[in-house]
């Protein structure tokens, strides 16, 4: 991803800030300039870092670019707000993954060696110690 | 509006054709087209294709594909609407002579998979996914499908339930000329095959070919194969935001516009092809269409009502995974299979006294789907 691109994503991704849209709640990760009530007022809103694992895969083919950490599980994760968060779950082996599985974030990177020589940052997640 | 009717079809066999370039396999489609229609003097063309932007480095496929088709000057417009780009095309096809702007037009659907590595088909297809936050977490297509698999696993069938949609498609494959698969493969073959994206295993995700299909419209003369029902919706790209995981709402609403348009229900349908490119949305597909309820599709599939003498025959030439899933051409491919069933052309694939079938062609995890209805009239 390109320069532009990966810098103008830098705080939803290194710090989990989404949009809390102002008439109705709805939230959303990434943020977005319309809602789905049609309100375009938002405010700041920050993902609560922890949640529990809702469905999930293993990735053994995986696009360009994310051939070093093949195989890996990608989730689908519900925060304990109730967001629903896509992410790569870290910090485990693929055959330890399971439902309802408590995970946290963690800043980790995410891929490197791009066009633009990025090396890209951004949110995981991985299993919380209790 | 005026009526539309479906004038000729073309279709090549998927497979890898290492000796022909993009341009040669959207001619030859279209040229089988033309001569089964028996004309020549085409007004406008749509040219639907997903990847060539990533696979050829090719864009501004609408003035290269008709440039090759030896009629430069005609309008041409290109559609782009990942794995459903055939079906919107059609949509958009069905409209150009509807409306009565055009009145004779070609829609080519084309993909050339096979002149780059997988990896790179991979990426190109993730890019149905947004890209800054999906496809950023390295997900692919199959691993979207994955995750919606594994929820529908817990919900409603066992794995080998599901992996049965794979299993009948080849089955319907066999003896068919186009068919990049045209043999059985066992339940167990399939679920003995590697992981593609746990829990779904790499046989029952369609794989990689080459294709082209074409399909002549003219407004309607009150004989032949009528367009009844034409219809696309959306719904959000990341399946993070869907309230429910489990129920594919743009099949749903445009199956219920197409049926609106046609005036028919879904019992109505006499077969029906979906977007088998995995099993799981090969049996989403089927419930969106209302054809079975909810949570029942894993169901419909293991029973024989699915096949050509059956309630509703489902992917009677093979579907995406036998047939083979050519992405841009995939929904035109379908479309022209629906069309030599209701023609009464389909051989050894016929069903019966069919007069309705349908097409339902999804791209992103049913973020876009087109939903074409056609009819026999005489």
């Amino acid at each position: 991803m390109s320069v532009p691109r990966s810098w103008r994503n830098q705080i939803p991704r290194y710090r989990l800030l989404g949009e809390m849209c102002k008439s109705c709640g709805a939230i959303y990760f990434p943020s977005r300039p319309i809602c789905k009530c049609g309100s375009t007022e938002f405010e700041p809103y920050k993902l609560v870092e922890k949640g529990t694992v809702v469905t999930w895969t293993v990735i053994t083919n995986p696009p360009l670019g994310y051939e070093k950490y093949t195989p890996y599980v990608v989730a689908l994760v519900e925060l304990e707000d109730g967001v629903k968060i896509l992410t790569q779950i870290v910090d485990i082996q693929v055959d330890e993954i399971s439902k309802g599985m408590k995970v946290e974030a963690v800043f980790r990177k995410v891929k490197e060696d791009g066009i633009d020589g990025i090396i890209q940052y951004g949110y995981k997640f991985r299993p919380v110690i209790d | 509006m005026r009526k539309v009717k479906v004038a000729g079809v073309g279709l090549i066999p998927v497979k890898e054709y290492w000796e022909k370039s993009i341009q040669d396999l959207f001619v030859d489609a279209s040229l089988i087209a033309m001569k089964d229609a028996g004309i020549e003097d085409i007004e406008k063309i749509y040219v639907s294709n997903m990847c060539s932007a990533q696979i050829q480095e090719q864009l501004n496929l609408a003035a290269v594909m008709t440039d090759f088709l030896g009629k430069p000057g005609i309008p041409a417009t290109r559609i782009e609407a990942s794995s459903a780009s055939g079906g919107v095309a059609f949509h958009e096809a069905v409209q150009a002579v509807a409306s009565g702007y055009s009145n004779v037009v070609l829609v080519t659907g084309v993909e050339k998979m096979s002149d780059v590595l997988p990896e790179i088909i991979t990426t190109s297809l993730a890019m149905a996914e947004e890209q800054e936050y999906t496809s950023y977490t390295g997900v692919t297509k199959a691993g979207i499908a994955a995750m919606i698999h594994r929820l529908y696993m817990e919900s409603y069938a066992s794995p080998e339930e599901i992996c049965m949609m794979a299993v009948k498609s080849h089955e319907h494959a066999v003896g068919c000329k186009h068919a990049q698969y045209p043999f059985k493969m066992s339940l167990e073959r399939a679920m003995s095959s590697p992981m593609e994206a746990d829990p779904i295993h790499i046989m029952e995700c369609s794989g990689i070919g080459d294709g082209a299909a074409s399909i002549i419209l003219v407004p309607s003369d009150g004989e032949g194969v009528e367009v009844a029902g034409t219809a696309i919706s959306t719904d959000y790209t990341n399946i993070a935001q869907r309230s429910n995981l489990l129920e594919m709402k743009a099949i749903k609403t445009a199956a219920d516009k197409a049926y609106n348009m046609a005036g028919i229900q879904s019992s109505d349908v006499d077969l029906a092809e979906v977007q088998d490119d995995f099993t799981i949305n090969g049996i989403l597909g089927i419930e969106g269409l209302g054809l079975t309820k909810i949570g029942e599709g894993a169901k419909l599939v293991n029973t024989q009502e699915i096949d050509k003498e059956g309630r509703i025959p489902i992917n009677t030439f093979g579907g995406l995974k036998a047939r083979g899933n050519p992405i841009g051409a995939t929904g035109i491919y379908q479309l022209a299979e629906i069309t030599l069933q209701l023609q009464n052309k389909a051989l050894g694939h016929q069903v019966e006294g069919a007069r309705i079938g349908l097409a339902q062609n999804m791209g992103g995890m049913a973020s876009i789907c087109a939903v074409n209805v056609l009819r026999r009239i005489n």
